[in-house]
């Protein structure tokens, strides 16, 4: 009798440490995936791409201002230079309000006022791109057209980068305010996570010693957490160039290399997704594509990879 | 005396700082707000009945009859399969971060890999998704906008639910080991009922992700006028709507784009505001 109830036991108790085991490996495989998949994704853009590749140098795809898919052009300079103008205007325009936000949530704000902007800033993150988008068409074109440029003519318009180039709203301009607003959300987060790492006995022992709330945040928060804030910021700047509809929709997309503020311009994922449609018909063209696809798929991977080591650094220690 | 004025420019500058961060934070908080008035104050005109209960009729995109009932069907469809898909997957890989590889070197493997994949943008995924589909010779469906939502959801809904289920009383776990549970029991009956309001917040914040999103879409799942049958039918989805429209040279057209937005916006916050809701109810149920 007792020797059947304690084989019975041990079947129960084999029984669960088997499903343990199981459930265990099974677990740990599906772990695998998301490691894999980069590699996947990767390899999959780089045969697509293969065959322009081989047709061409790098450094003419990359160099070359030409696009002339039909006549067997395929130059990427305009484009690259416009993401990275639109990209620049974006996280200029975002990250010194996105800081100053962040320093002021983590050290000076009363819980009542983090637990109103959370809410903002996770709705401002919820928002969809095409909403944004929207947004931009409707009220920053005109806003750069009947604002902006006025403000510039005749008064900086003798300098280079500022001088109106186009009578119309549409341009990097509008594109860097709309992505100044959706990169915000994220920079926000991340700095202030950063930000709240440092330990509350380094600000008492500063704020001890007579100094004011601005200047331990000077010489205490900020040195201790900068690369934390570096690498939100390229967290953020990752996130508005590979950002797509909303800035197709304000932007102006025209392929000519940008050389002011008020310039239209044409960023890769514009590119890619303006011409889905039509890629199949001409030879190379979706290698093409999906070769700029690649491209901005390596940039990312890089910045990502990096500020994500340093933040997981970061935040382990507190 | 100089060391009265050294002390009053300090506490200037303290206070000019302080007004620049106000100042920031309004600006910030304001976006939203403006955002959020363009959107209802351009939108509500055009927003009609029909638009959310009719599919396209001939010559809707010439500005006559009709309304996106397949945009709106075709959306929650996909982003409903993306999510199901995202919940399979993410689950386990949170649980499997939390209970098996609790601070080991293949954890922190798996969690840059996710963060990674988190920040490639949605139009990388789209165009993955297309290479996947030349490759097998497949054609713009539901099935394939599902999967690269559900791509595209995955990092989202992990993360979250990981930073979630982190959160958990070590006590709680180390009772219920120390009754002899196995890890993967307390897995599954302690863990997912404990950090269940936070589980769901993070479903929904990728539910929301994946509704909105169309770079991701525009090359896997197509556009069509009618509601998708099966899994192999093109698919339209909102966010393309609102966009196709918007090109339109039509102005009752554009209208009934920024409608459109005005809808994909509502669902949106509704999602949002239905995850706080949910997770502060159900936050009742949890050992405190």
């Amino acid at each position: 009798m007792n020797q059947t109830l304690s084989k019975i036991s041990e079947d129960i108790k084999s029984h669960r440490t088997k499903q343990d085991l199981f459930a265990s490996r099974t677990f740990f495989v599906l772990t695998v995936f998301p490691v894999l998949l980069i590699v996947i994704i990767t390899v999959a853009l780089y045969l697509r791409a293969q065959p322009i590749l081989s047709e061409y140098a790098l450094t003419d795809l990359l160099y070359g201002e030409i696009w002339k898919p039909n006549q067997g052009l395929f130059g990427f300079r305009p484009f690259i230079l416009g993401t990275i103008w639109v990209t620049a205007v974006g996280v200029i325009l975002s990250v010194p309000a996105c800081i100053l936000v962040s320093i002021y949530l983590a050290e000076y704000a009363h819980a009542r006022t983090r637990t109103i902007a959370k809410p903002i800033l996770d709705l401002l993150a919820a928002i969809p791109p095409v909403v944004y988008g929207v947004w931009g068409l409707l009220s920053i074109v005109p806003f750069v057209d009947d604002v902006l440029a006025p403000l510039s003519k005749g008064r900086l318009d003798s300098i280079p980068i500022l001088s109106v180039t186009q009578p119309t709203g549409f341009g990097i301009l509008a594109g860097g305010i709309v992505l100044a607003v959706m990169i915000a959300p994220l920079i926000i987060s991340v700095t202030f996570e950063v930000l709240s790492t440092v330990s509350n006995d380094l600000r008492h022992a500063s704020l001890g010693v007579g100094a004011t709330q601005w200047q331990t945040i000077r010489n205490i928060v900020i040195p201790q957490t900068l690369p934390g804030i570096i690498a939100a910021v390229v967290l953020g700047a990752s996130r508005a160039l590979g950002e797509t509809i909303a800035v197709l929709m304000v932007v102006g997309n025209v392929p000519k290399i940008p050389t002011s503020i008020f310039d239209t311009a044409y960023p890769l994922p514009a590119l890619i997704a303006n011409n889905y449609g039509e890629m199949m018909s001409i030879p190379l063209y979706d290698a093409a594509l999906l070769g700029a696809a690649l491209v901005l798929l390596v940039v990312i991977l890089i910045f990502n990879i990096l500020s994500t080591l340093v933040l997981q650094r970061m935040l382990r220690r507190k | 005396m100089m060391k009265k004025k050294h002390f009053e420019r300090r506490h200037l500058v303290e206070l000019l700082m302080k007004t620049i961060m106000r100042i920031a934070l309004i600006i910030v908080a304001s976006s939203l707000g403006l955002i959020l008035w363009t959107i209802i104050s351009r939108g509500l005109p055009s927003l009609t009945w029909d638009m959310v209960t009719q599919i396209p009729k001939g010559g809707y995109y010439m500005g006559k009859e009709g309304g996106i009932l397949n945009a709106i069907i075709g959306s929650i469809y996909l982003a409903s399969g993306g999510t199901l898909i995202a919940i399979i997957l993410s689950l386990p890989i949170a649980l499997y971060l939390q209970a098996y590889a609790q601070d080991s070197k293949w954890g922190d493997y798996v969690r840059l890999s996710l963060d990674v994949l988190w920040g490639i943008p949605s139009i990388v995924y789209g165009a993955f998704g297309f290479a996947l589909m030349i490759m097998l010779g497949m054609r713009a469906s539901l099935l394939a906008g599902i999967i690269a939502l559900a791509l595209v959801e995955l990092p989202i809904m992990t993360r979250a639910m990981d930073e979630v289920i982190r959160r958990m009383p070590k006590d709680l776990e180390h009772a219920a080991l120390a009754l002899g549970s196995t890890k993967f029991e307390v897995a599954v009956r302690v863990v997912t009922r404990q950090m269940l309001p936070g589980i769901i917040t993070g479903v929904l914040l990728a539910f929301g992700r994946g509704i909105g999103d169309v770079a991701s879409v525009l090359f896997t799942a197509g556009y069509t006028d009618r509601i998708p049958t099966s899994l192999m039918n093109p698919t339209a989805s909102l966010p393309l709507a609102v966009f196709f429209q918007l090109g339109s040279p039509y102005p009752e057209v554009r209208e009934r784009g920024y409608a459109a937005a005005l809808i994909l916006t509502i669902i949106v916050l509704f999602v949002s505001f239905a995850s706080r809701w949910l997770a502060s109810r159900l936050s009742k149920y949890s050992v405190k």
